[in-house]
């Protein structure tokens, strides 16, 4: 009998077994833990989904209306969970219409594996029929991206998509797999990758630099914390929260940031950016020190960057190397994952409390609330305001709701009002801004956390992009709660046509539909909501709802989103009014 | 911190992968930066490939370019280096009537004084090599250019780095 060594070992366990290339895949996802997948089905990917009709009992393949929904169900799903979303679909029109999607999670660092069926590989490169070169089209907006012709290279492929999509700074990768590696057979066995030779996941903390910064942290008189969304995919909500406390500093958050510390929290002052918080845009160019924490510098957040934070010292925790000195010049760059550096540097940091600055941002917000939030919060004119909605949504979420929103007016409401006591709360497009993200993504976010309520908050504009996915919610029987705040206008748009382009609404009046019929047309409960004193009971009445409920709220038709910093502006120049 | 614009090299040690091209020049078309010139090769060690890209720009912006092709997954390592810092070479091909070759004497002096080799002569025509720096080669193809180039390519740069690139080390580790 042979000796058991580790090295055998391994290799007895090494079981191949006989199948085809398509029904490798769905094991390859089994392997992963993958228990959803959104996608649409067509010719080139036909054979993964013949399996995924024998392996339905392990794998629910969730029908979205249109590929775009189907990836961003996968990013709500993945916001969420933290989880690699998934999406699937077939070659030409099915793969290009999943772009979108991935462009928004790369920019949003949001993990998904997007799996699509290319032409049968003789045919590649002979314009066959809905053949596309997905791989080139896809390059710029992957963080990793590979075409399978050998059903033999088909595991391997799939781990390493996982692995990369994961680790590190997450994003989206995609596997095109040509239709006859799908039927090809061969010998399976799947190994996760833990390791690709040329990819540094988690970039070393340079020696040296935690004690830089903790000790310019523990000299500040007025330091500022911005995060990101950096705390969230890292995890680091607990560490970030000691750190926040001990070091008694104000912290406010990017909107992808926005959940990891509770809105609560004495010490979280807001929202940074165009249409953030007046006191910590106009404080992050008087602050002495400026920590920025697991996020980058979007133009969103800094305004104008010649006039932005140039008083201060800045200090850098992040995991992409490529954003260090990106926008904003550094003083130390901590490099390494939030969870890791915010453990260590906690000891070196001093306890403190920075009463007086603090202060600063409580009398700014009075400044906030007398000429902008009051009125958005508690209207005394006739029109129903955006603002208020959100306030009734938290009044019956108590905090705890996961809020999903679309690209707009509505969504910087909904992210300046909402409450969140949970981390992983706010689910949003930031970085791309992709209208109609909302409602699929909300759909996501429910099936991966059922027992949470998720509400979708969308414009009237934004909504009608991917109102197709009205029909997965039936379907699907998603749970969702899904909240129109209609103002009849693509209100973001018109904003700016009122304040920089004279009133010119050009374009953006929308004639809208009637929105209840379209969703009773899906079996979707539906409400309409007109006058003030409908809304609490409406709201009430949809948040108690098991299934999914569509309510529309028709709310002033010129409100406007305050404060705001001019685009090319500085920080400092933010406008209330 | 240095705004002047100047030719840098940059070196780039790859995984051999299809694809990857294009990854690293979309990094350039995105940001609207002109590769002045452009070689891939097999590097010194096996199955990793070397790109050698030569662009004009501040140092600066360079670092942001080597952090975002560092990025990508394939990518072991990005360097940049002024032109003191690195030896390097281009190539310049000239392909030529051969009775000019008889006719015009002149040509096998300027061959000589620039030290250029004909890499090969029969009845049609003949070819002239040049390696060296790009003025170099122009100057050979401004004094061959009045007796008729029939044609003329120049290759991109390849360089070496005077100071070591330390990618076996780096590879090691890589594999712990």
């Amino acid at each position: 009998m042979e000796t058991q060594t580790i090295k055998n070992q391994k290799k007895a366990a090494k079981v191949t077994e006989r199948i085809s290339g398509s029904e490798a895949i769905v094991r390859c996802l089994i392997a992963e833990d993958v228990k959803i997948i959104y996608g649409y089905p067509g010719g080139a990917i036909m054979p993964v989904y013949d399996e995924l009709y024998k392996y339905q009992d392990k794998i629910h393949h969730v029908l979205s209306r249109h590929e775009q929904g189907a990836t961003h169900s996968a990013q709500g799903f993945a916001r969420i969970s933290g989880k690699v979303g998934v999406a699937i679909a077939t070659s030409g029109p099915g793969a290009t219409n999943l772009i979108t999607g991935i462009a928004d999670a790369q920019i949003d660092s949001t993990p998904m594996v997007c799996i699509t069926g290319q032409v049968p590989s003789h045919l590649l490169g002979s314009d066959a029929f809905q053949e596309t070169d997905i791989v080139g089209i896809s390059t710029p907006v992957t963080k990793w991206n590979c075409q399978v012709t050998r059903a033999a290279d088909i595991p391997a492929a799939l781990a390493k998509a996982f692995y990369i999509a994961r680790s590190g700074r997450p994003g989206p990768v995609l596997v095109d797999i040509t239709k006859d590696a799908q039927f090809e057979e061969f010998d399976f066995s799947y190994e996760k990758c833990t390791k690709v030779r040329s990819y540094v996941p988690i970039p070393k903390t340079v020696t040296g630099t935690l004690e830089a910064a903790a000790k310019i942290i523990n000299a500040a008189r007025k330091p500022l914390i911005v995060w990101g969304q950096g705390i969230v995919l890292s995890e680091a909500e607990v560490q970030f929260k000691a750190f926040v406390e001990k070091a008694g500093i104000p912290a406010a958050w990017t909107i992808l940031g926005a959940s990891a510390l509770p809105t609560s929290h004495p010490l979280n002052v807001g929202m940074l950016g165009m249409h953030g918080n007046y006191a910590p845009n106009k404080l992050t160019n008087e602050c002495d020190v400026l920590i920025a924490i697991g996020m980058r510098f979007d133009d969103r957040v800094t305004g104008k960057l010649d006039e932005y934070a140039r008083q201060a010292k800045v200090i850098h925790f992040e995991i992409d190397p490529a954003e260090i000195d990106k926008n904003v010049k550094t003083d130390v760059a901590v490099l390494g994952d939030a969870k890791a550096t915010l453990n260590a540097i906690l000891p070196l940091i001093n306890t403190n409390s920075h009463k007086e600055w603090h202060q600063q941002f409580k009398d700014l917000y009075e400044i906030e609330y007398e000429k902008v939030i009051k009125g958005d919060l508690y209207p005394t004119k006739e029109g129903l305001t955006m603002g208020e909605v959100i306030k009734e949504i938290n009044i019956q979420s108590k905090g705890d709701a996961a809020i999903v929103t679309d690209v707009g007016q509505h969504q910087m409401i909904a992210c300046r009002y909402a409450e969140f006591n949970k981390t992983k709360s706010n689910i949003t497009s930031g970085g791309l801004g992709t209208m109609g993200f909302g409602l699929p993504a909300a759909i996501g976010a429910k099936m991966a956390a059922p027992e949470r309520q998720v509400v979708s908050i969308s414009g009237d504009g934004g909504y009608q992009m991917t109102i197709q996915e009205l029909g997965t919610i039936f379907q699907q029987k998603a749970a969702v709660k899904i909240v129109v705040l209609n103002n009849d206008f693509l209100g973001m748009v018109r904003q700016w046509q009122q304040l920089f382009f004279e009133k010119r609404y050009a374009s953006t009046e929308m004639v809208n539909p009637n929105f209840v019929a379209i969703a009773e047309g899906y079996y979707i409960k539906a409400k309409k909501v007109t006058k003030r004193e409908e809304l609490a009971g409406a709201v009430k009445e949809m948040m108690e709802s098991k299934e999914a409920y569509f309510l529309e709220v028709c709310v002033e038709k010129e409100g406007n989103v305050f404060p705001m910093v001019p685009s090319g502006a500085s920080v400092s120049e933010i406008r209330l009014a | 911190m240095n705004k002047q614009k100047q030719l840098f090299t940059i070196s780039v040690y790859t995984e051999n992968n299809i694809g990857l091209l294009n990854r690293i020049s979309a990094i350039f078309q995105r940001r609207r930066i002109n590769i002045e010139s452009l070689n891939i090769s097999p590097s010194e060690i096996e199955g990793v490939a070397k790109f050698t890209i030569v662009i004009h720009m501040t140092e600066d912006d360079v670092k942001k370019i080597i952090g975002q092709i560092e990025k990508q997954v394939e990518v072991i390592k990005a360097y940049y280096h002024n032109d003191e810092e690195t030896i390097y070479q281009i190539s310049g091909l000239f392909k030529i009537k051969s009775k000019l070759l008889f006719e015009e004497p002149q040509i096998q002096n300027i061959v000589k004084e620039s030290n250029a080799r004909i890499v090969t002569v029969n009845k049609e025509f003949f070819v002239i090599e040049k390696s060296g720096r790009k003025e170099e080669i122009e100057l050979l193809y401004r004094e061959l250019k009045p007796f008729g180039i029939l044609q003329f390519t120049r290759s991109g740069r390849i360089s070496v780095s005077k100071k070591p690139m330390k990618i076996s080390q780096m590879l090691k580790a890589f594999n712990y």
